[in-house]
């Protein structure tokens, strides 16, 4: 190896490992940093899918994404407030709250996403009374004169109570810079999505969830930053092609998988090209404007530019078209359904979405996981079979 | 006098003709060509859809009542096959199955096809997933009235303007333009007049369970006592006579110090109080009566009657008005209530009913109910200092009613509020 192709893989190698550090900081150490260094800092938790993050930046705040514990932490607590059939994520969710882990967050923010979340909200304002608790109501209804302007209402009141946390006010012009930081982290991410899209083997599958969630753990521009430096040096890394089939992977939107599902996946022969983990961190598309009214261009995204998701009502009735075009766009020979057992919006989504692949003549296969899965034998086997199948039999 | 059989007979007669009538209305849409709306339960606008002179039909009636039929094993089984996970909720997967099998409904005539989803969102995610699965079987149009939840415990002006505009804006133009009637300000204010005056004979009978004895069992009564106000005839005049001759029954069961009618007649000693917190089991319903009932545990006060509305902390339909009512009314449903609110509410009913314990049945369907019940049941062993049981079931899916399980537990709760009573007086 070249002296600068060692450097290059040294560097990723330190980029990666940093983002992996912040994905164990169960505790909240870097939160807790950044706080230290200024005065009045408070860090807002929000849970997934998609909460606005730019309203909490603008109020001066960190934003801090709360993804559950997934197999790193043991449930002790969280297990005497939830039936065996409820998902894994608010146990550890539960289990890192009461347990004090989550005490660097000043607030928390739950979207109007399924009812555990929603229930989740109520439980905290019980279980933790002195925090700032706010359950965030995303329209369902799409309409700006309806929907949005209902939606403007809860980002104002969004901005007014945190605001009154750090004791800075969201100005107009203020909510304009922070559209403007998240649309640079927006265009980063897309670098980093195309690059997984055009040449999955240069970002394997681990790096990229590792940096994404590494956007819920850093200032945003930081973490700018940092993906646009990890794309960069992922291009002139010379990492190796390998023969594996091009997946697109759904129903990982909320509860995450563990990484060692992720590792398997990949050593199963299969690209992740196109996938919903940590959804919210690319929720909406498209760069927002940032010079007409702030609070309408975060709702225009919001209503109209944004992903489609489980917990998201699909209005136009597009679901269908939407994703084999999506699956088509992305080049992936087939899909594999991963959701977390017990998700409701999740499994109830997914015959809808199976459906229209099957129309369309596209692959699928299916499993449940749960973030504290520790055994992957079986999911080896079932990704393996279904790259091996589509190898033998698709156009792989 | 009336003796109590006789009169249960009366006001549960009452209701069997009217939903009676309203099957046989349904079955006949092809020749009066009224429309149907397919809409849920909490939240419902059953006076809107009337007035348009539309038929409702709630599928989550549809799966409780194959659920009592003994058929939702195998409409689940159904769904299932057909790559419905096991794991969500299985209202759905009864309604999907039910339909696959043809959409019988319980008078044994196929149910009519929907003109209209009227997707009212109100206190559970399912919701929208049910019906983005049942448009596509049905090629009809959809109505979204997103309903905000009360995270923050409180209805605010933005609520209430956002969910009265849908009404105004999205939901009334749909009917006009299915139905092919214009709406009438004035004959809907005649409508509500009507649903205030059950409303208030509702509140009545729940009420009733205040005194020792109580004349009815709040849930497993009660869910007949609701059906009526919740489903399909509020602001009708049939709703406001069933209840007038539900209220004088029960008056009549106050007077003579009866207890409530159990599946094996009259209630004999009331033994125990209790409030429960969660809907009932369907599949094993009178089983499940009868396991209380034996042991004289009456319910006095149950959070379930109160997911189409919660008239006994004094919400009424304002007749004066109509849409901003509809909207209160939409948002105040009681699974779209926070915790801390559902807390309170199942507190205060505790001591307002004087009730010796409560319960919590935590179905595996329903994550609006279950998620994170455990917490209400520990503040409320806190706050009230009576004990609490924690009891599992499904609604409609008899693979997660074990009988023996809950038998058991129900024994061992009943042991301890004797032991504490004892504790009391020793
Ligand atoms: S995993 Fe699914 S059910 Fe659980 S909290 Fe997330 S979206 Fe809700
Ligand atoms: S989750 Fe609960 S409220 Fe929702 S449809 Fe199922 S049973 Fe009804």
């Amino acid at each position: 190896m070249s002296t600068a192709l060692a450097e290059t893989s040294e560097k990723l190698l330190a980029l990666s490992r940093r983002a992996e550090s912040l994905y164990d900081d169960l505790d909240l150490r870097a939160v807790t940093e950044w706080k230290s260094r200024g005065k009045n800092r408070r860090a807002i938790g929000f849970l997934p899918i998609y909460v606005p993050r730019e309203i909490i930046h603008a109020a001066g705040a960190l934003p801090v994404g709360l993804m559950g514990g997934a197999d790193r932490v043991e449930i002790v607590r969280g297990d005497s407030y939830f039936q065996s059939y409820i998902c894994h994520l608010p146990r550890s969710v539960i289990e890192l709250a009461v347990g004090g882990r989550m005490d660097a967050c000043d607030g928390f923010l739950f979207p109007s996403i399924c009812d555990v979340i929603r229930n989740l909200s109520g439980m905290f304002k019980m279980l933790l009374p002195g925090k700032y608790v706010h359950y965030v109501d995303l329209p369902q209804n799409f309409d700006t004169a309806l929907g949005g302007r209902f939606y403007i209402s809860e980002l104002k009141l969004m901005a007014r109570d945190i605001g009154n946390l750090t004791g800075v006010e969201v100005t107009d012009d203020r909510l304009r810079a922070s559209l403007a930081a998240y649309n640079e982290n927006r265009v980063a991410l897309r670098r980093l999505l195309h690059a997984r899209r055009d040449r999955p083997w240069e970002v394997p599958t681990l790096d990229y969830y590792l940096l994404l969630r590494a956007g819920y753990m850093l200032p945003v521009e930081e973490h700018t930053a940092m993906v646009n430096e990890y794309v960069e040096l992922a291009a002139q890394a010379g990492r190796p092609r390998m023969d594996n089939i091009r997946v697109a992977v759904r129903g990982a939107f909320c509860e995450q998988p563990p990484l060692g599902l992720l590792r398997t996946l990949e050593r199963a022969g299969c690209y992740v090209v196109d996938d919903d983990f940590v959804l919210g961190s690319r929720f909406i598309e498209q760069d927002l404007d940032v010079h007409g009214d702030p609070w309408d261009a975060l709702a225009q995204g919001f209503m109209h530019h944004s992903l489609p998701a489980a917990s998201k009502y699909d209005q136009r009735r597009t679901k269908h078209a939407d994703f084999v075009k999506r699956v088509r766009d992305y080049r992936a020979d087939g899909v594999i359904f991963m959701a977390p057992s017990f998700c409701d919006p999740a499994l109830l989504e997914q015959p809808m979405l199976q459906k229209a692949l099957e129309d369309a003549d596209i692959p699928f296969t299916a499993f449940k996981y749960s973030e504290d899965t520790g055994q992957f034998q079986v999911i080896r086997e079932q990704a393996g079979t279904f790259a091996d199948a589509l190898k033998l039999w698709g156009n792989a | 006098m009336k003796g109590a059989t006789a009169e249960k007979d009366a006001s549960m007669q009452k209701q069997k003709e009217m939903i009676a009538n309203h099957f046989s209305e349904l079955a006949r849409v092809k020749e009066t060509r009224k429309k149907v709306v397919y809409t849920f339960v909490p939240g419902n606008l059953t006076e809107l859809i009337n007035h348009f002179g539309m038929l409702p039909v709630l599928p989550e009636i549809n799966a409780l009542q194959s659920g009592m039929r003994g058929k939702s094993a195998e409409y689940i089984s159904i769904a299932e096959k057909a790559g419905h996970s096991e794991d969500v909720c299985t209202y759905v997967k009864a309604d999907i199955g039910m339909l696959r099998a043809g959409n019988i409904g319980p008078t044994g005539e196929p149910l009519p096809k929907p003109d209209l989803l009227l997707l009212s969102y109100t206190g559970c995610f399912t919701f929208l997933k049910w019906f983005e699965l049942l448009r596509e079987e049905y090629d009809c149009p959809v109505v979204m009235l997103h309903v905000p939840y009360q995270g923050d415990g409180e209805i605010t002006q933005e609520m209430r303007e956002y969910v009265s505009n849908q009404i105004r804006d999205v939901v009334i133009p749909e009917f006009e333009r299915v139905s092919g009637v214009r709406y009438d300000h004035d004959r809907m204010k005649e409508q509500l007049k009507l649903s205030v005056r059950a409303e208030d004979d509702l509140v009545w009978v729940l009420n009733s369970a205040r005194a020792r004895p109580s004349p009815i069992d709040a849930w497993f009564g009660g869910v007949y006592y609701i059906g009526p106000m919740f489903t399909s005839f509020r602001g009708t005049q049939d709703a406001v006579d069933y209840y007038t001759m539900l209220r004088e029954e029960v008056q009549d069961r106050l007077d003579q110090k009866l207890g409530p009618v159990t599946p094996d007649g009259p209630m004999r000693e009331e033994k125990y109080r209790l409030v429960i917190e969660g809907p009932p089991n369907w599949t094993s319903f009178r089983e499940f009566w009868r396991m209380f009932a034996d042991e004289g545990a009456v319910i006095v006060a149950s959070s379930y009657t109160k997911v189409g509305g919660l008239y006994d902390r004094g919400f009424r339909h304002n007749p004066d008005d109509p849409l901003g009512t509809m909207a209160d009314y939409c948002m105040g449903c009681y699974t779209n209530l926070n915790f801390p609110q559902r807390t309170a509410l199942l507190e205060g009913y505790i001591n307002d009913f004087s009730a010796d314990g409560f319960l919590i049945n935590s179905v595996k369907s329903c994550n609006s109910f279950s998620a994170g019940q455990l917490l209400i049941l520990r503040e409320l062993e806190k706050r009230t200092g009576r004990p609490g049981g924690f009891i599992e079931s499904d609604l409609v899916d008899p693979r997660y009613f074990s009988a023996a399980n809950i038998k058991n537990r129900l024994e061992s709760y009943f042991q301890m509020i004797e032991a504490r009573r004892k504790g009391a007086t020793s």
